[in-house]
C-alpha cells in the first residue's frame, strides 16, 4: 500500500496540471476558430474596399447559408469517421423535387408551399438513410456508397426536371426569402442559425450525440457495452441527408428556382468548412460550432479577396492554402495535447 | 572460454532492464549467446520473451544495461538497425503485405533493381529459391492474401532466409504450423546451424526443443531463472523453473465466500476455427479462473459466449433459464458483461473523460426525454470513482491519463452502474502494477461476496491459483480439466494446459495426408 502512494502521488500532481492546461487549451479551441475569424474579418475590414460595409455583410449572411446548412449535416458524418459526398447532389434533386410541386397548379399556394418544403426534407432523409443503411449493412467505406449516391441522385434531379431549371416558385415564397430583418439579417440566415443551433444542442445534450461521440472515439467499445453503433450511425448519416434536404430549401428561397445543376461541387466547401473548424477526420471530436465559424472564414476569405480584386483564378489557390494550413495548425495542437498529458 | 569469450558469444546481453509506467518487463537479465548454437528461450506468458525481441530488434530501448553484438555495443533504434548487422527476426505476429506476392514480400528489403526498375527475373528467380529451401511449392508472384497462415508463417521464414544473417530469431515459428511443416522447419533450422548462423528460438511447445536446441534460458516475470544445456535438463525441470514457487497470493483466497447456486451454464460452445465443444458452470459469488496459454481459446469462448465475435453453437443457460446471445447487447441486457483482454482499444473511450466511460454501458439511467442530465450522472460517477478507489483528480480527467490499474477500474465501475451478474474478466490485471493488482483482486472480491458470478481469464497461474475457487484448463482450443482449490497445483494446470501440443502434434502427424 505504501508503494502505491509514492507511485501515485507524483503522478498526481502532474495530471492535475495537465487539467489545467487541457481545460486553456479545449477552450481555446473553438475560441482559436473565432478568433481567427475575427481577425481575418478584421484585416478585410481595412485592407479590402467596401468589405466594411452593410450590404457586404448582408451579402456574406447570405452567401454564407448554404454551405453552413450542408457543414453542420456533413460534421455528424464526419464525427462517425465517415463522410458524405452526396450532400451537393441530394441538394439538386431536393430543390428539383420541391419547385415541382410548389408551382403544381392542382394544390393552394399555401399547401403546395408546405408540401415543397417537407418533400425537400423528405428526399434529404431518404437519400441519407439509404446512404447510412449500405454503409452500415454491408461495412462499405461511406466515401464510395456516397460517391455513387452523387451520381445517382444527381441523375434523378435531371430525370425529375427534364434537365431544366424550374422556374415561377409562389411570391409568397419568393418573398419570404428576401425578408430582411433589422436591416442586415436575412431569413435564409436565421434558418441556418436555427438548425445549427438545434444541431449544437443534439450532439451536446442528447444520449444521440452522446453515442456519436462516443462511437467515433471507439466504435468497438461502444459495441462491447452493449449498444448498436449500426443504429447510430445510420441516425447520423440521415441527419446528414436531412441537412442536404433542408439546403436545399434554402437555395430555392435564395435563388427562387429549382436547379438539376445546383450544388455541383458543394460538398468539398462542406468538408472544408467542417475541417477548417477543428472536426478531425478520423472522428470523435469536433462541434457544429467550429463548423459553422469554419464556414464563415470560408466565405469572408472569399469575400474579401474578391473586394481586394483578386481574380476568381488565384482565390482558389489562396482558399486551398488555407484550408491546408489549418490541418497542419490541428497537428500542432494534437502534439501540444499529447505534450500535456505526458507532464 | 574467459579468455576469448567475445568470440565465443555473438551477443551478449548485460544487466538489461526494461521498465515501463509501472510495469518491469524485462528485470536485469544477464544473457549470453554462443556463435552457432541454438538457444531456446522459454517462459510463460508475459514472462518477458517478447520483449526480449523487441529490445533486440530495436522496438524497445533498455532502461538499463547494454547489449553487445560480436563483441560491440549494438544499440538499435529500429528494426532496419537489427538488418543492417545481420540480425533477422521472424516475429510472433505476420507481417506481410497482403495485396503484394510473395516475391515482393520475401524480398522486400532488398528488391533487386535494373536500371533503377524492379527487376521482377530475377526477384521471381530468387524468391523461388527462397521458397525451395523452406519447401512451399507455390508460385513467387502467388499474391500473400490468397495464402493461409501456415503459408504464410513459412513465407516469414523464407523472408528471414533470404538475406544472409548472423544471428536468427524465431519467435514461437510453429504456432500455427502443421507437424510435417514442423519437421520441415526444424531440418532448415539444422541446415542454418551447420552454415554457423546462430537461432535464438522461443517456443511454448517445450517438447520440441530437445530436437533442435543446443541450450536453454528459463525466464520468469522479466527475470531470467538460469540457463542450461538441453542434455542436463528435463522438461518437469524446466516447468518448474518457469513456474517458480511464488506462492505469496495465498492469502488473497477469502474462505468466507461460499458459491450459491449456479447462474451461468454454457452448454457445447464451438467457435469459427475451433473444433472441439466447451462446456462449463459458474455459480454465484464463485471466481472460476481460466488457465492455458496464448492462443488456448480462452478469449474466442469468452468473445462467443459474449456475441462479441460469431458462435457457431452452443446454449447459454442463466438462472436455469436458456437465454440467447447473438450480440453483445444481448450479453448485457442479461446483465452479462466483458472486460476485454486489451482495455484500451476495446473496454474503454480512452479520449473521454472518466464519467462518460461509467455511464457508456447505461444511459438510460441518467436520462429524461432523451436528454442527459449531467448532474445525475456526474454524482453517479463520483460515488463509483470514490467506492472504487479510482485515483483521479477529476471525473472529468480523460480516461488515457490515467494509471492501466485505475483504467480497469473505470471499466468496473462501468459495469457496475450497469448493475451486472456476471462478469468475464479477460486478463485483468494485465499491465498492471502489483500494487493496483491487489486492488483489482479486492475489488474482484467484493463482486463475489456481493454474489456475483466472475470468470477471470489469466495467464498469470499464481494469480489465478490465488484469487479462484476453482480453475479450467484450456489447451488448444479445447477445455482439457478442472480443479477445485483443494487440487491446485501449479505443475499440474500447466500439464494440463500443454497437453493437447504433445498428444495432438503425434495424432496429427498420423492423421495428416500426404498434401
Amino acid at each position: 500500500m505504501q508503494t502505491q502512494e509514492r507511485i501515485e502521488k507524483p503522478a498526481n500532481k502532474g495530471k492535475a496540471a495537465s487539467i489545467t492546461r487541457r481545460f486553456f487549451y479545449l477552450s481555446l479551441r473553438e475560441a482559436g476558430i473565432g478568433i481567427a475569424l475575427v481577425i481575418i474579418t478584421l484585416i478585410f475590414c481595412i485592407v479590402a474596399p467596401y468589405f466594411a460595409t452593410t450590404d457586404n455583410f448582408l451579402k456574406i449572411f447570405v452567401q454564407i447559408s448554404i454551405n453552413t446548412v450542408l457543414a453542420v449535416g456533413m460534421t455528424f458524418a464526419i464525427l462517425i469517421a465517415g463522410i458524405d459526398l452526396s450532400v451537393g447532389a441530394v441538394l439538386a434533386l431536393a430543390t428539383v423535387v420541391g419547385a415541382k410541386i410548389m408551382i403544381s397548379k392542382d394544390l393552394p399556394v399555401e399547401l403546395a408551399m408546405i408540401l415543397a418544403i417537407l418533400a425537400c426534407m423528405g428526399v434529404g432523409i431518404v437519400c441519407g438513410f439509404i446512404n447510412g443503411f449500405i454503409t452500415e449493412r454491408w461495412k462499405i467505406h461511406s466515401f464510395i456508397v456516397t460517391l455513387g449516391m452523387l451520381n445517382i441522385a444527381r441523375g434523378a434531379s435531371q430525370v425529375v426536371s427534364d434537365n431544366a431549371t424550374i422556374n415561377g416558385l409562389p411570391q409568397p415564397f419568393v418573398d419570404f426569402g428576401n425578408v430582411i430583418i433589422w436591416g442586415i439579417v436575412p431569413t435564409i440566415f436565421l434558418i441556418t442559425v436555427v438548425i445549427v443551433g438545434i444541431a449544437w444542442f443534439i450532439l451536446k445534450y442528447t444520449v444521440f450525440g452522446r453515442y456519436i461521440y462516443a462511437i467515433g472515439n471507439n466504435e468497438e467499445a461502444v459495441r462491447l457495452s452493449g449498444h448498436n453503433p449500426a443504429v447510430y450511425k445510420i441516425m447520423a448519416y440521415t441527419i446528414c441527408g436531412l441537412c442536404a434536404g433542408l439546403g436545399g430549401v434554402v437555395w430555392l428561397l435564395r435563388l427562387n428556382v429549382g436547379s438539376p445543376i445546383a450544388g455541383v461541387g458543394y460538398e468539398l466547401n462542406a468538408i472544408a468548412a467542417v475541417i477548417i473548424g477543428g472536426t478531425t477526420m478520423s472522428g470523435g471530436r469536433g462541434s457544429v460550432i467550429g463548423t459553422f465559424l469554419g464556414a464563415c472564414i470560408l466565405q469572408v476569405l472569399n469575400t474579401g479577396l474578391q473586394l481586394m480584386g483578386v481574380g476568381d483564378n488565384f482565390r482558389p489557390i489562396v482558399i486551398g492554402l488555407v484550408i491546408v494550413l489549418a490541418v497542419i495548425l490541428d497537428t500542432y495542437r494534437a502534439k501540444y495535447l499529447l505534450n500535456a498529458r505526458r507532464v | 572460454m574467459t579468455t576469448s569469450q567475445d568470440k565465443v558469444n555473438i551477443l551478449e546481453i548485460k544487466g538489461v532492464t526494461k521498465r515501463f509506467p509501472g510495469v518491469v518487463a524485462i528485470d536485469n537479465v544477464d544473457l549470453n549467446i554462443e556463435r552457432g548454437e541454438v538457444h531456446v528461450l522459454v517462459g510463460q506468458n508475459g514472462a518477458g520473451k517478447s520483449s526480449l525481441v523487441k529490445l533486440l530488434c530495436g522496438m524497445y530501448q533498455p532502461s538499463e544495461g547494454e547489449i553487445l553484438f560480436e563483441g560491440k555495443p549494438y544499440s538499435p533504434h529500429r528494426p532496419e538497425d537489427a538488418f543492417k548487422v545481420g540480425i533477422r527476426i521472424v516475429y510472433q505476429e505476420l507481417n506481410l503485405l497482403s495485396y503484394l506476392s510473395v516475391a515482393e514480400n520475401i524480398l522486400f528489403e532488398k528488391l533487386p533493381r535494373k536500371n533503377g526498375l524492379v527487376d521482377y527475373k530475377t526477384l521471381n528467380r530468387k524468391a523461388r529459391e527462397a521458397l525451395e529451401e523452406v519447401g512451399l511449392d507455390i508460385s513467387p508472384q502467388t499474391l500473400v492474401e490468397e495464402l493461409g497462415i501456415a503459408q504464410m508463417q513459412l513465407i516469414e521464414i523464407a523472408k528471414a532466409l533470404s538475406n544472409e544473417s548472423k544471428l536468427l530469431i524465431l519467435d514461437e515459428p510453429t504456432a500455427t504450423l502443421t507437424p510435417r511443416e514442423i519437421s520441415r522447419l526444424f531440418n532448415i533450422i539444422h541446415r542454418l546451424k551447420q552454415r554457423g548462423v546462430t537461432i535464438i528460438y522461443i517456443s511454448h511447445h517445450l517438447h520440441e526443443i530437445y530436437e533442435i536446441g543446443d541450450r536453454v534460458t528459463v525466464l520468469r516475470n522479466g527475470q531470467k531463472v538460469e540457463t542450461r544445456s538441453i542434455q542436463a535438463v528435463t522438461i518437469p525441470e524446466i516447468v518448474k523453473m518457469m513456474v517458480g514457487r511464488d506462492m505469496k497470493e495465498e492469502y488473497l483466497f477469502r474462505s468466507e465466500v461460499v458459491p450459491g447456486p449456479e447462474i451461468l451454464r454454457v452448454e457445447g460452445l464451438r467457435y469459427r476455427g475451433n473444433p472441439h465443444s466447451i462446456s462449463f458452470g459458474l455459480k454465484q459469488g464463485e471466481i472460476v479462473g481460466v488457465a492455458g496459454l496464448v492462443g488456448a481459446g480462452r478469449t474466442e469462448t469468452m468473445r462467443a459466449l459474449y456475441g462479441a465475435d460469431l458462435k457457431l453453437a452452443g446454449d447459454i443457460f442463466l438462472n436455469g433459464k436458456l437465454i440467447k446471445i447473438k450480440r453483445p447487447k444481448d450479453a448485457v441486457n442479461h446483465n452479462i458483461c466483458l472486460l476485454t483482454e486489451d482495455r484500451k482499444s476495446q473496454g474503454l473511450i480512452v479520449d473521454m473523460p472518466i464519467y462518460i466511460n461509467i455511464t457508456l454501458a447505461d444511459l438510460k439511467q441518467i436520462t429524461k426525454g432523451g436528454l442527459i442530465e449531467r448532474q445525475v450522472e456526474k454524482k453517479a460517477a463520483e460515488r463509483l470513482v470514490k467506492d472504487l478507489g479510482i485515483k483521479t483528480p477529476s471525473i472529468e480527467q480523460t480516461v488515457r491519463n490515467l494509471s492501466g490499474g485505475n483504467q480497469q477500474k473505470v471499466v468496473i465501475a462501468k459495469w457496475l452502474f450497469r448493475k451486472t451478474e456476471v462478469f468475464i474478466c479477460d486478463e485483468p490485471t494485465r499491465g498492471i502494477d502489483v500494487g493496483a493488482k491487489y486492488e483489482i483482486y479486492n475489488l474482484l472480491w467484493e463482486l463475489a461476496a456481493q454474489g456475483k458470478g466472475l470468470i477471470v481469464v489469466s495467464s498469470d497461474l499464481p494469480e489465478l491459483l490465488g484469487i479462484c475457487h476453482r480453475i479450467i484448463v484450456f489447451s488448444k482450443g479445447k477445455l482439457v480439466g478442472q480443479l477445485e482449490r483443494s487440487e491446485f497445483d501449479q505443475e499440474r494446470i500447466l500439464e494440463l494446459a500443454y497437453q493437447e501440443y504433445i498428444n495432438t502434434g503425434i495424432e496429427n502427424a498420423k492423421m495428416q495426408p500426404a498434401s
